[in-house]
């Protein structure tokens, strides 16, 4: 797009098609197992377009949970519908996974390549279509603030830049559904306060699924909390709500702290309050 | 998209602004622009021809974006076709497996009792595994999470990236067989046997360690037996082609039953 050459480009068809589901993730009972274990046990879930943050004391299930909506694991029972599909169909499988981004809590990369490879290999594996693939890794890689650093082998990146890395290859597709464990490790207090104004950008027409044990963060940029303690739903609302539950009894350093821990207790007595 | 186009005159009449185009048509014509790349372009030319305020706003209002912009995206370099066959981790793999093939020729030609059997054919049918085995594996390729949640993951992958190993393999093998003189079916036929049952067996408890099992179980019940007492079994006689032949088509059919298998978590072990 550059000199005197015009673009002229009209809205096609599919753009604007109405959708056809509800919510574009729904779970009825879900049950999902890492390894032996039932880690995720009986969630009932329906989520739409915005951020939602998924709360949970280590070893929860939000990773199984996680895994099981980016279609990496096989539920164990119960139903999940992904923008209207069931989850299991091999072909369906191919198409979903199309219009999912997905981040791991922790993912490897290749250290020999660009962050730009890098990106491109995600968006080739994710079927970006070839003529697609260099205008959606830039936008990706600008959205997520590391132009200046693209043509860098990733060896060579901080954490945080590594992790902005992994957020823009599951941003590349842009995908209807995006999964992100636990983004904001390792990111340093401004680029968080970047991430939140990202998540919330995305939120707007995406289904944003954030786990995270930073109470904090869910506060700012999510427009509601599910918390999950060994595999069961606790609580489900909206940030404000989490503060709202809890009391001046409660251990925390601030209102959402202070929520979280005392749906926790609750939630398991014998805890105490941890 | 239909194979009639929009006249020019049409075009014309549009960009200009004509409210006398009846209702009906305008609606049409809009219709086909969206669908249509080539009257959009037509469109385009006309609106560079007949309004030049739009053209002379729209050239000066990139010509102060250019400089604003960071990069513009770079061209797809040649380099990225190989990654879309390879594993990104397996060229130093593909070397080791290079050395050891290399390395039983020299036992080979250094060692050369009558009737003692080639060590590069003992080794022959396992010559992929490690390939196959870093392809698609939890341990050996970094980004395994990222890969098996993607729409490409699966068997359509899992092949595409055995066929870069066996491109490799394959003429390596035939060289290193022609070198040694054995039989170049003994070689192959084995080889691609083995492939396919690391795939078939990876289904079930992930390739990796299906490629370790199947090349321990070989080296315990044939290479060292073999090594031992100087006979060679059925495994290495001609007459066991068939034999090769039937576990080849048998890891073929369960791969391909199984496929879905490869888009979970649990292949990548």
């Amino acid at each position: 797009m550059k000199g005197d050459e015009q673009v002229i480009r009209a809205v096609n068809a599919a753009e604007v098609a109405p959708t056809t589901y509800a919510w574009e993730i729904r779970a009825e009972g879900l049950r999902v197992k890492a390894g032996r274990r039932m880690a995720v046990d009986g969630v009932d879930l329906s989520l739409g377009a915005g951020v939602h943050g998924l709360l949970g004391p280590n070893g929860a299930g939000k990773t199984t949970l996680i895994r099981a909506l980016a279609t990496v694991l096989r539920p164990a029972g119960g139903e999940l519908e992904l923008l209207g599909a069931s989850v299991g169909g091999r072909t369906e499988q191919r198409r979903l996974r199309r219009q999912i981004g997905y981040l791991p809590q922790d993912f490897g990369f290749y250290k020999r390549f660009t962050v730009r490879e890098f990106i491109e290999y995600m968006a080739w594996l994710k079927e970006v279509s070839k003529k697609d693939i260099p205008a959606a890794v830039q936008r990706a890689i600008e959205r997520i603030g590391l132009a200046d650093r693209a043509d860098d082998r990733m060896k060579t990146l901080s954490g945080g830049m590594i992790r902005r890395a992994g957020i823009a290859q599951a941003i590349v597709n842009d995908p209807r559904i995006l999964l992100l464990d636990e983004p904001a490790a390792g990111l340093d207090p401004a680029q968080r306060l970047r991430f939140r104004e990202l998540l919330r950008e995305l939120g707007s027409d995406t289904c944003v699924v954030v786990s995270t044990h930073l109470v904090e963060d869910v506060a700012m940029a999510c427009t509601d909390v599910m918390l999950i303690d060994e595999g069961k739903p606790v609580f489900r609302g909206t940030p404000s709500e989490l503060e709202a539950a809890g009391g001046a009894g409660d251990a925390g350093d601030s209102p959402i702290e202070r929520g979280y821990t005392a749906l926790l207790a609750r939630h398991q007595p014998d805890r105490g309050s941890r | 998209m239909s194979e009639t186009h929009a006249s020019a005159q049409l075009i014309g009449r549009y960009v200009g602004g004509d409210t006398g185009i009846p209702g009906d048509e305008l609606w049409a014509l809009e219709a086909h622009l969206e669908n249509c790349p080539i009257c959009r372009g037509r469109l385009a030319e006309v609106v560079g021809e007949q309004t030049p305020d739009v053209t002379s706003m729209l050239s000066g209002i990139w010509s102060e974006l250019e400089p604003l912009a960071v990069s513009a995206p770079e061209p797809v370099r040649r380099r990225r076709w190989v990654a879309t066959w390879a594993s990104p981790t397996l060229v130093p793999w593909l070397g080791m497996t290079a050395l050891v093939m290399g390395l039983a020729l020299l036992v080979d030609w250094a060692d050369t009792t009558a009737g003692r059997p080639s060590l590069v054919q003992l080794l022959a049918p396992v010559a992929p595994l490690l390939g196959v085995a870093v392809s698609w594996a939890r341990g050996l390729d970094p980004a395994y999470e990222l890969t098996s949640a993607t729409p490409r993951a699966g068997l359509y992958l899992v092949l595409r990236r055995t066929i870069a190993v066996l491109v490799v393999v394959i003429p390596l093998l035939l060289l290193v067989g022609w070198a040694a003189e054995t039989s170049v079916a003994l070689s192959l036929l084995p080889c691609l046997a083995f492939t396919s049952a690391t795939l078939a067996l990876g289904g079930v408890i992930g390739v990796s360690r299906a490629a370790i099992v199947l090349a321990s179980a070989w080296v315990v019940l044939v290479v060292g037996p073999v090594l031992a007492g100087s006979m060679i079994p059925l495994v290495l006689d001609p007459a066991g082609l068939p034999l090769w032949g039937a576990a080849f088509v048998l890891g073929v059919v369960t791969v391909v039953a199984r496929s879905e298998a490869y888009t979970r978590l649990g292949s990548h072990r």
